[in-house]
This record gives C-alpha cells, structure tokens and sequence, in this order.
C-alpha cells in the first residue's frame, strides 16, 4: 500500500497517532532542551543538597545541587539519540542477515539461523552487561553494544518476508535477465521487505531505550553523560530512594515510561495495519 | 418444510453495502435433496449460513423470513437458535479445508455436537461417534488420529458424520466435494444420497458444479447476483432449462464422447453492492432485450414445479 | 507416532547442547580479550613479583597455548570448577549456586504469576475486542511493558515508605532470630511481596498481548465456524477450540522470553537488594569480580537454553502437527 492509504488509515488508529504525539513531544523536548530547560544541568550548587521540590526547582535538586527540572529535560537527548543509533545498527544488521539468509538459503542459511537462535536464546542484557563492562562504558560502545545484540527479532522477520518474496514473478524475469544475486538482493528484495521492518525497527528503538537505562542504571554505562537512567541511578546510590525523595525518582522514570510507550503504541499500530488479520473491520 | 420468503441478507463493505441475497423466495420440500447452484459471489453459501445463522459480523439479515416447519429461525433469539443448530439443522463443510480442529482428535470432534445438545458425557458420545465413523467407512485406525493424518476424502466423511451425529432433520452441504479428486467426489456424493434415503434428510446441497448436483438432487434451483434464476425438478432444469443463465452453464459442461460445441457465458458478473435495477444477469446476457432493465423479477411458471424469473417468458 | 517424538527430542536436545558449548566458549572468549595480563587481573595487585607471576601463570596454564586452555576451561567448566572468586575469596561455584537458589524463589513464582496474568488477561480482551474493556486490558498490558522494572520497583518502594510495614529490601530480616520456620517463612513471604510483584507486572504485558493477538488470529479460522455450526456458545468455543489453538505460539514465546524475565529479575534484586544472582551480577560488576561474571553469565544462559528446551518438548506434546516436521 502506498504512503497516502497509509496515512488515511493510520489517522484512524488512536493507538497510533496518540504514540506519534508522545514521540513528537520528547522530540521537541530534546531539540530545544537549552531553550526549555530553566537552568544549565551541571550547575552544581552545594547549599542545595538534595531539596525538595520549591518555586525555584520544581523538581528540586540532587546531590550535587543541580536542577532536577533541567537534568530531567536534558535526559531526552541522550535517550533519543542512543534510540535511534542503536535500533538503526540493529535494524540495519538484521535486514542484512535476513535477506542474504532468506535468499541464499542453503548452509548459509541454516548457519546464520542457529546463530540468530543462539541469540535470540540467551538473555541479551546479561551478555550486553559483561561486555559493556569489558569494553568500557562510553556512548559509543553502549550504541554498539545494544545494536549488536538486538537484530534477532528483525532478523528472524525478514527472512521469513524474502522465503515468500523469492517466489514471486518479478523476481523471476529478474533472474531470467541475468541479474547477478547481489543486485536482486538489494534493488529488488530489499525495498519490498522495508514496509514490514517499520513495525519491528519501532519497537527496536523502544527496547533500546530501554536497554540503554538499563545499562547505566546499573552502573555499566556512561554515567557522566545525562540521561534519565543515569538520573535514576544517583538517584538509589545518593540515597535518595531510601530517604522516600519521590521528586527525584519518579520524573526521569515517567519520561522514560513515557517515550518508551510512545514507541511501543506507534509500533503496535503499525503491525496492526500491516497484519490485515489484526486490522478491525 | 422449509419456506424462506423475501429474504434479504446484506453485507457491510467500506463502499456500501453488498446485496448478497436479494430478496429471494424458496420453497423445500421434507426429505428431498435440493441443490442450490451458482457461482462464486451469486449468494449461494451465504443462504447457506443464513440458514443456520451463522453469519460474519459484517453481514445482516435486512428482512424477510425462514419457516422451519412453522417456526421462522429469524426470529429466535440466540440460546433457541443455538439448540437447533447442530441439531436439527447441521452443516457440512469444505471437509478438505481446514474446518476440522488441528488438535483435536477425530473420534471427539465427531463426539462434540453430542455433548454441546444431549449433554451426554464424552464418553458415550465417542462410543457413539466410532459407530457413525465405521458406519461412514472410518474404521479403528482413524478414531484417534489429527485432522492433518487423513486424506481429503476422509476428512470430508468426517465432517458428514460430525453433521449427522444428533440426527438432524435438515442437513445443508457448502461444496462438499470441491477440492476432492474425481473419484472422491462421486463416492461422496453417493453416501450423501444414500443417507437421505436411510434417515429421510432434507438435503440443501450448495455447489458451483451442476453437473455433480445434477447427479443426486431432487430439485435444483440456480442463484446469480443474489437473485434465483430457475427452480424446477432435475430433469426439467438439465433438459428443459429456460433461463439464458442456465442454459450457458449446462453448454459449458463437456460431455465425453460427444462433439458438442462447449461454450462458455462471456463478460463478469456485476458487483453486488449497488446493483442496477432488472435483472442481474442482463450484461451477459445473448437474449437481453431493453425491458430487462426494468424486469422485477417477477416469478413465471413454466410447467408444474418449474419457475423461471427471466423477461423471455412474459413480463 | 512416538518414535517421531523422540527423533524431535534428541535433535532439540543436540541442539541444547551446541548452544551450550557456544556458550562455554563465548565465555572463553570473552574475558580472554580483556586488557592486561591476566595474572595481574585475577590478584588485583600489580606489584606482584616477577616469580609470583611465573608461579601463577604455571598453575594457571596460561603459558599454555590458546587452544588447550580453551579445553582446560571446558574440562573445568563441566567439572564444576569455575574458578575463585576475587572478591570472595571461595570458589565461584560456591558462590554462585546459594544466590541462583534465593533467585528461583523470586522467578519462578513471578513467571507462573504472569503468565496466568496475561493469558486470563489476553483472553478477556480478544473476546471483548473492540470494546472499551479490550482497550482498558491492553491498553494497562502496554503501560506495563513499556516500564523499566527497576523504576516499577523504585515506585513500589516509595509506596511501601509512605504506608509502612513492608520490607523494602533483602530477604529476611536482618538480625531478626527466628525460632520456627514458620515465621521464618512469614518472613521470608513478607520480603518477596515487593519484587515478586514487581517482576510480575512488568512481565505479565507481552503475554497479554501474545494471547490476543494470537486468539484474534484464531477467531478467524474455518473450524471455529464449524464449531459455531455445531450448536456450541461462545464460552465453549473459546475454552474448548480457540484457546487451546492459540496457546500454542504462547508457548515458543513464553520460552523466548525466559530471557527477558531473567534480566527483569537482575534490575529487580538490584533495586530490592534480593540476594540473588542479580545482585550478584551487579555487586561483581562494581568489584571487578571477572570469575564470577564469567559463572553467572554461564549459569543465567544455560538456564535459559533449558527452559528453551523444555518448552520445545512441551510444544511438541501439545502440537500433534509438529512431530511430522
């Protein structure tokens, strides 16, 4: 289906459109944070250790004296970004792996599946924990990290979508004019398998968002960087939780619920239209 | 024993609504087998389902009535209607599709409509259902198998014992023969006329393909664009047909050993929602004349027992 | 008929068992690419001298070559010596096996919870589909699955403080002697409240949907038509035909998705402070505790490829199509 029906149908999903709102909203929040954000995040100001919300800081102010309001404003960048990054490398890694496993088929095949097995099996954020804490934690490394170890379910899709599409007629005319398999993997499969991957790429990002505070939570990731995980994680090691500072705890959790329920609607929405057996009548 | 008068059953689509039985009237007869024949998308299965009640969301039933030896099934509320159906009326599907439960075995699938009506325990209710299989020629070694073990065939004499379990009095079969082999087919059809004689079933036999109806049925009538064309006893409609209809599908019937010119019925049919007014069949019609576009489907007997709705034989 | 079962057994088992060597050598692998002299890395201590390090490199045998340490590991591995810890000072297998025990106390409550959860759960909403029940259901599944666990848990906490009486961490009360083991379990119960329920909400989400959208599909099926000719009601249809249909594709998922309970359970015991192999993975994390990292990965992933495993098997017993495969 084209672009147009999409959109004519998708104005009708309430899940949908209302997880394109929530997404469009962080996004506004993270493009324009210094704009928003009442003060500079790492202004730290030691008289204000760890106070309650008041008119000033809304929020209040963590361990270091700085503006929760702001951290917590800031935070959407890094989540956005490591969201987009990550998914993208799995995405992309995942496309790849289904479409040459899809279409070569064969001892190809079957090696790349029981390698995608294997990861689908293990548990990924214990794997993704030991090596972020091989490697090292920076930005870089947790994007990689994370889109390395999540094209599984991507994989596992697109190979499954280039099983049927090997069969259809254009493919074959394409073969019969001696096309060479690469660039019928790639001009031809490719752009038919993408449709399908939107659904699944959407919710990669939701995974890794989450993933990504996850690992920082945890201490594993790049804790000097500003994101709603790190927040979360000065938040228990400052003591804050235990002393019931619920202004410091539950903002950069909300937000991160929040983008990540974003993503999660608008992907369920997607699958909903391009899985007709789910569409309602 | 069956009278349906005017009945209207529509289906909502995103452009409208589709006329999928038009307004239509049958009268069947206890104990005879009555084929309905038309093609796809001419209102045939949806009388079918109509019947029992059964139909998608999507579709309504507008107006009209079915009297079911006095009672009118339209007008039952659900619980009553569901202590007839799959009792006294039974339906038999594409056996060799996939209407049979993947993980059930056969011996409790055939068993359920007990236990749903006579509330009998599971247990009698296989003991009777092997009785009925082996009846049907589906010995011990098919009892406990899946769906998936059996051949077309057998599947297809699965889903006849399932129907005729609670021994029903009417039996309606959707194209029970369609994707079955040649062979299958005439022994299949041969076991449903066998069990209209033994238990004095009223059979509606659905099906695309005339000839196979023309093989057991007492009377055919011929659906298209949701409208009857012709009803009429077998022999009349196979070798007495008047509607243009008719008359081009048995042309298009190829009979071995003859030199018979096969002719098919050109054009497509006309889409159901909305249709134009007069007769449906009237853009692929070799006889249409200009008072087809205003023909009301007014009913026209031929010779006793024989109707036609069709201008040719008066207005 | 049971011959095909027990080919499909053995090949799901040969499976298992790759992916298990797969695992003991990624694990090799792994932490062989770590930075810096291994010996100075296992004694923390860089001044240790030259023949300490010779001694030790010996017993170790990391003189020897890459490929017969590979299978003195693996011989070690399967023997159950997985090395000592750094932190504390016994064999990492000593360590290990007590924190898996208190972790099965949480996870195994927490993942029957939440299955039946989501199963009663996707059921109700395929059925009321389109209604505003089906949105409430999904609508909460979704919020739930979209929170981060140690957050739920976070928010539990703050709760707990506010009303009172609630352990918010670990799992007995410390210092507290208890004569019976009846209050002992009293105890024990009151603790696991919080993270059990935590572990159990965030979960219960993806099953939720599974269970609907597999249901849905069903509803769509020919003999679900046939059983509706049948004469049967829509209780009956759902409990007898739909539902044991649609579990089907739940089982493969639930598996799956042992995984992501597992890393639930991790960011649960750290925020609880449950003393199970979550907290042990986090506290070896801050310590640099390598030997036990490297047990924990290995225990939390086999663990799963068995789960994996019993799942196939399951799935084949209820599946009568898969044993022709």
């Amino acid at each position: 289906m084209n672009i147009v029906d999409f959109w004519r149908i998708f104005k009708r999903n309430k899940f949908g459109v209302g997880g394109l709102i929530i997404i469009l909203i962080f996004l506004i929040m993270a493009i324009f944070a210094p704009f928003i954000s009442p003060y500079n995040p790492n202004q730290t100001n030691p008289n204000l250790f760890l106070s309650k919300p008041s008119l000033n800081h809304p929020f209040g102010t963590n361990e270091l004296g700085e503006d929760l309001l702001s951290l917590d404003i800031y935070g959407s960048r890094i989540s956005l970004i490591v969201g987009f990054a990550a998914a993208a490398v799995s995405v992309i890694l995942g496309l790849l792996i289904g479409i040459i496993s899809g279409y070569m088929g064969g001892l190809i095949d079957e090696v790349l599946m029981r390698i995608t097995d294997f990861f689908l099996v293990i548990p990924t954020l214990v794997l993704m924990i030991i090596i972020a804490a091989i490697i090292g934690p920076s930005l870089i490394n947790v994007i990689f990290v994370i889109g390395l170890l999540s094209w599984p379910p991507t994989a596992r899709m697109v190979r499954s979508m280039v099983l049927s599409i090997k069969e259809w007629p254009f493919i074959e005319s394409a073969k019969a004019s001696n096309a060479g398999r690469l660039y019928i993997m790639f001009v031809h499969v490719l752009p038919n398998v993408i449709p399908i991957v939107f659904a699944n790429a959407t919710l990669a990002i939701a995974g890794a968002i989450f993933s990504q505070a996850s690992l920082v939570f945890l201490g594993v990731g790049d804790v000097t960087d500003i994101s709603w995980g790190e927040i979360l994680h000065y938040a228990v090691s400052s003591g804050a939780l235990s002393a019931g500072d619920w202004w410091y705890v539950i903002p950069p959790g909300t937000f991160i619920v929040l983008l990540i329920l974003g993503f999660v609607l608008l992907g369920y929405s997607f699958e909903e239209i391009l899985n007709p057996r789910l569409r309602r009548v | 024993m069956i009278n349906i008068n005017d009945l209207y059953v529509r289906y909502k689509t995103e452009k409208g609504y589709a006329n999928a039985v038009d307004h239509i009237g049958l009268s069947i007869e206890k104990g005879i087998i009555f084929g309905l024949v038309g093609e796809s998308g001419s209102g045939k299965t949806t009388l079918g389902l109509t019947l029992l009640r059964i139909l998608p969301p999507s579709a309504e039933v507008a107006s009209g009535s079915i009297y079911v030896n006095g009672t009118d099934i339209l007008k039952l509320d659900e619980d009553d209607m569901r202590k007839w159906r799959g009792k006294r009326i039974a339906m038999v599907f594409q056996g060799a599709m996939n209407s049979l439960n993947p993980v059930i075995n056969i011996e409790r699938q055939v068993a359920e409509p007990l236990v749903i009506h006579e509330e009998m325990d599971e247990e009698r209710a296989i003991i009777i259902a092997r009785e009925k299989l082996a009846m049907l020629g589906l010995g011990e070694n098919v009892w406990k198998r899946y769906p998936h073990e059996l051949s077309g065939g057998m599947k297809q004499r699965v889903v006849i014992a399932m129907a005729i379990i609670t021994n029903p009095d009417i039996l309606i079969a959707d194209e029970p023969t369609t994707a079955l082999d040649v062979v299958t087919q005439d022994r299949i059809m041969k076991l449903i006329k066998s069990l209209q004689r033994e238990y004095n079933l009223t059979t509606i036999l659905i099906s695309h393909d005339l000839p196979i109806v023309s093989e057991v049925a007492d009377r055919i009538a011929i659906m298209y664009g949701g409208k009857i064309c012709e009803v009429g006893e077998n022999e009349q409609i196979i070798k007495n047909a008047k509607h243009p209809y008719t008359i081009g599908l048995l042309s298009s019937i190829a009979e071995p050993g003859s030199s018979k010119e096969i002719k098919g019925i050109p054009g497509e049919p006309i889409s159901l929602i909305n249709p134009p007014p007069g007769c449906r069949f009237y853009n692929r019609c070799q006889f249409a004349s200009a008072k087809c576009k205003t023909y009301a489907y007014k009913l026209k007997s031929i010779e006793e027992k024989h109707d036609v709705y069709c201008t040719l034989y008066g207005e | 008929m049971e011959r095909s079962l027990t080919k499909y057994f053995i090949k799901r088992f040969i499976f298992a068992l790759i992916t298990i060597i797969a695992i003991i050598s990624l694990n090799f692998y792994l932490f062989r690419i770590m930075p810096g002299n291994p010996i100075i890395l296992l004694y923390r201590s860089p001044e240790l001298s030259a023949s300490r390090i010779k001694i030790l490199t010996e017993q170790f045998g990391l003189n020897k070559p890459l490929w017969e340490q590979y299978f003195i590991y693996v011989y070690n591995t399967l023997t159950g010596n997985w090395g000592i810890s750094f932190y504390y000072k016994q064999p990492v297998f000593n360590v290990i096996i007590p924190a898996m025990i208190n972790s099965l106390i949480l996870l195994i409550p927490a993942t029957f919870l939440s299955i039946i959860l989501g199963i009663f759960t996707g059921i109700i909403s395929a059925w009321k589909r389109g209604t505003r029940i089906d949105f409430a259901f999904l609508g909460t599944a979704l919020a739930f699955y979209a929170m981060p666990t140690f957050w739920f848990g976070a928010i539990l906490i703050l709760l707990a403080l506010y009303i009172g009486g609630i352990p918010i961490s670990g799992m007995y009360t410390i210092g507290a002697y208890n004569s019976n083991p009846i209050s002992q379990l009293i105890d024990l119960l009151s603790h696991l409240v919080l993270p059990l329920i935590t572990l159990t909400l965030v979960y219960y989400g993806q099953f939720t949907i599974i269970m609907r959208n597999s249901l849905i599909d069903v509803f769509t099926e020919d003999y679900i038509v046939t059983a509706k000719a049948k004469g049967a009601d829509e209780k009956w249809i759902i409990k007898k035909h739909a539902v044991p249909n649609a579990m089907l594709p739940m089982v493969s998922i639930i598996a799956i998705n042992f995984g992501l309970v597992v890393t639930g359970a991790i960011l649960t015991e750290t925020i609880f402070s449950w003393p199970g192999v979550g907290l042990l993975i986090y506290d070896s994390i801050m310590a640099r505790d390598y030997p036990v990292l490297q047990g924990t990965f290995l225990i939390v992933a086999i663990t799963v490829v068995m789960a994996n495993f019993i799942a196939d098997i399951i799935y084949a017993r209820l599946d009568p199509r898969i044993r022709y495969q």
